[in-house]
């Protein structure tokens, strides 16, 4: 077990070094003027000032030296100016990505909560009519695309019945939550809300999420319900279940008590995938929502060519993967023992 | 008999030897035809194809150069109701939806079979060697891809579209490129794996002690048999790069204003959502077309994997 960590964790700089390489790279592909982005906040007009800006952070030196003055300054926590948000990077990912995690764990409860229960009520009734609906429920599910799903959603909820608002708070909430009476703990707006004592607030903070949680968990159920159905019924033709049967358990319990576990052990690791899909959806679900977090501070950095920023955001979700799937793996090899001994 | 003599006839009898035998129609082939689910797949498929083909025929260009320039009525931002000469109204602008769905297709198809093959071609060659050579090759390409796998797609695809942008004006080419450049690495690390259990079959290790070079036992023999699964799986991915490029399109960096494509039309709902009850149609036709061709293919996609999967013992009935 530990070897198997030690070995995973020695790997680890290499595919973050390989990371920083790619992020770099195309850095790269971007003309010196674009990239005096990194360094001042503003480009001056003349050309001979962008000369000396080029000139003075060696943006047209040696790429190994260029690579190295970049690097120094991402681990010093500086990614660069955003003219997106007109702040640094770095000061622009933190405002952001609270309100991006806020959406993702409440997106994350529904998704295995219902997702794993379809799918283990699917295993059970295999090939019966539940079985074949929930199939149907979960291709459909992934080949919705999330931004028509979005713009349904608000079509029904908000155009028509008026029920749930976009954006993250009404007027009268978020005067409240950026005056100076209220303390923002987290930059969670529901965790907030209550840790203020503003019931009020959080009913309204939960309002505006409710719609993009859905239209963000809806394209990932189809993937926990496949998993937890698939891994469900490979569980129930073991002999040990057959066994639980023989011995006269009853049913029920021979489904929670003995089966559930072990079913669970590939949705329970299956975190990184859902970790990509999130992040792949905040992007399209923030903008049709137009949720100031980091998915829509991403598309509109990419509608204002703002390639500083948009790589910033990259970066971020690129390290994130990595531990996340190095978290999934050593889970793995925790739950599964078979894991461990190839 | 001197040696080459002995080689030719050895050579001629392997080659001569015919395959072994095997049923003649697989066991899943006939699970896939009989499965509901993978017949209304192709049916849609065929639904689109056709509707591809009969594009000129269905929406006649105005100006028969352009034809993937969607014809405006006019010129005012809201969106007309369905009526007579727009059977499913327009959008902001006045751009024809109906015209607009019906080209779309082939844009849809257009990039789909482009974006597959180039990213199958990419991955399958970097793959194949790199199962087959090994050692440091088969390292540095594997630690490659795992780096680019480390990207979540369609933000990986963003970011490069933005960055190409500056440089190349049309949207097309410079979206295609972002979902080529982060796709093939999913199909290397597929074919390497077949590679890896082809190459210890006997008939490469024949042809290894016949002499063959390396190349050629990799182009001839190992590949047309490790290449199938590949095959396989990519051409039911058209369905998602056809999707991830219409996200690409809808957030502005895809298809240009106007064009023929399904993502960019759906783009102009953004400016109307508060009252996107009573302009339903811009998203609810444009939505629907896009929905139906993600999922001819993964309906397909579906049926194929449980039909290949031996675990669940093919389809009943």
């Amino acid at each position: 077990m530990i070897n198997y960590i030690v070995r995973r964790l020695f790997i680890l700089p290499l595919v973050l070094f390989g990371l920083s390489i790619l992020i770099f790279g195309m850095l790269m592909a971007l003309n010196p003027i674009e990239r005096a982005a990194l360094y001042i906040t503003s480009i001056p007009r003349n050309p001979e000032a962008i000369q000396a800006v080029i000139d003075k952070y060696g943006l047209n030196k040696p790429i190994y030296v260029q690579y190295w003055n970049w690097l120094d300054k991402v681990f010093h926590g500086d990614l660069g100016w955003s003219k997106t948000a007109g702040m640094p990077v770095v000061q622009a990912i933190k405002t952001y990505f609270p309100a991006t995690l806020e959406l993702a764990l409440w997106s994350f409860i529904p998704i295995i909560v219902i997702g794993t229960w379809l799918g283990i009520q699917a295993a059970i009734h295999h090939d019966q009519f539940i079985d074949q609906a929930a199939r149907v429920f979960s291709i459909v599910g992934y080949s919705f695309p999330t931004f028509v799903f979005g713009l349904l959603v608000l079509m029904i909820f908000y155009a028509n019945l008026r029920w749930f608002p976009p954006g993250r708070l009404s007027d009268w909430a978020s005067a409240i939550v950026y005056s100076p009476a209220f303390h923002q703990y987290t930059g969670m707006n529901t965790v907030d809300a209550l840790l203020n004592l503003r019931l009020d607030i959080f009913v309204d903070a939960l309002r505006h999420l409710f719609l993009p949680a859905l239209t963000l968990s809806y394209v990932s159920w189809a993937l926990i319900l496949r998993v937890a159905r698939s891994s469900m019924l490979e569980v129930i033709q073991q002999d040990y279940i057959r066994a639980a049967r023989a011995k006269g358990a009853p049913e029920r319990r021979v489904i929670n008590h003995h089966a559930r576990p072990n079913a669970m052990i590939p949705v329970a690791t299956i975190g990184g995938l859902l970790l990509v899909g999130l992040l792949n959806g905040v992007v399209i679900t923030e903008t049709v929502f137009n949720y100031h977090g980091m998915g829509l501070f991403a598309a509109t950095a990419a509608l204002n060519f703002d390639a500083v920023s948009i790589l910033g955001v990259a970066l971020l979700a690129g390290v994130l993967l990595v531990f996340a799937n190095l978290v999934v793996d050593v889970l793995y090899s925790y739950l599964d023992p078979r894991i461990r001994l190839k | 008999m001197d040696d080459t003599a002995t080689q030719k006839t050895f050579q001629a009898e392997i080659y001569a030897e015919p395959m072994p035998p095997r049923e003649r129609v697989p066991r899943w082939v006939k699970a896939l035809v009989r499965n509901p689910v993978s017949i209304a797949g192709t049916l849609l498929v065929i639904f689109f194809i056709v509707l591809a083909i009969l594009a000129p025929v269905l929406a006649p260009p105005p100006i028969p150069s352009l034809p993937y320039q969607i014809p405006r009525d006019g010129f005012e931002a809201e969106p007309k109701p369905p009526g007579p000469g727009e059977p499913l109204g327009t959008t902001q602008g006045q751009y024809d939806i109906y015209y607009g769905i019906i080209w779309g297709t082939r844009t849809a198809f257009k990039i789909g079979l482009i974006v597959t093959g180039v990213t199958v071609l990419i991955g399958g060659t970097l793959g194949a060697v790199s199962g087959y050579v090994g050692g440091w090759v088969d390292d540095v390409i594997q630690r490659i891809v795992e780096v680019f796998l480390a990207f979540p797609f369609l933000l990986a695809a963003l970011t490069l579209a933005t960055i190409l942008g500056g440089k190349i004006q049309n949207g097309l080419i410079t979206g295609m490129i972002a979902l080529i450049a982060f796709g093939w690495p999913t199909y290397a690390r597929l074919i390497r794996g077949d590679v890896l259990s082809v190459k210890e079959r006997e008939y490469v290790l024949a042809a290894k002690a016949l002499g063959e070079p390396g190349w050629r036992i990799l182009m001839r023999h190992v590949v047309p048999n490790a290449m199938y699964s590949l095959l396989v799986v990519a051409s039911l991915d058209v369905g998602t790069y056809v999707l991830t490029f219409a996200a690409l399109s809808f957030l502005g960096l895809g298809a240009g204003v106007g064009y023929a494509d399904w993502g960019q039309l759906l783009s102009f709902a953004r400016n109307w959502i508060p009252t996107l009850n009573s302009y339903w149609w811009i998203v609810v036709y444009p939505g629907l077309a896009l929905l139906l061709f993600v999922l001819a293919f993964n309906l397909i996609g579906d049926a194929f994997r449980d039909a290949l999967d031996p675990k669940m013992g093919g389809f009943r009935g």
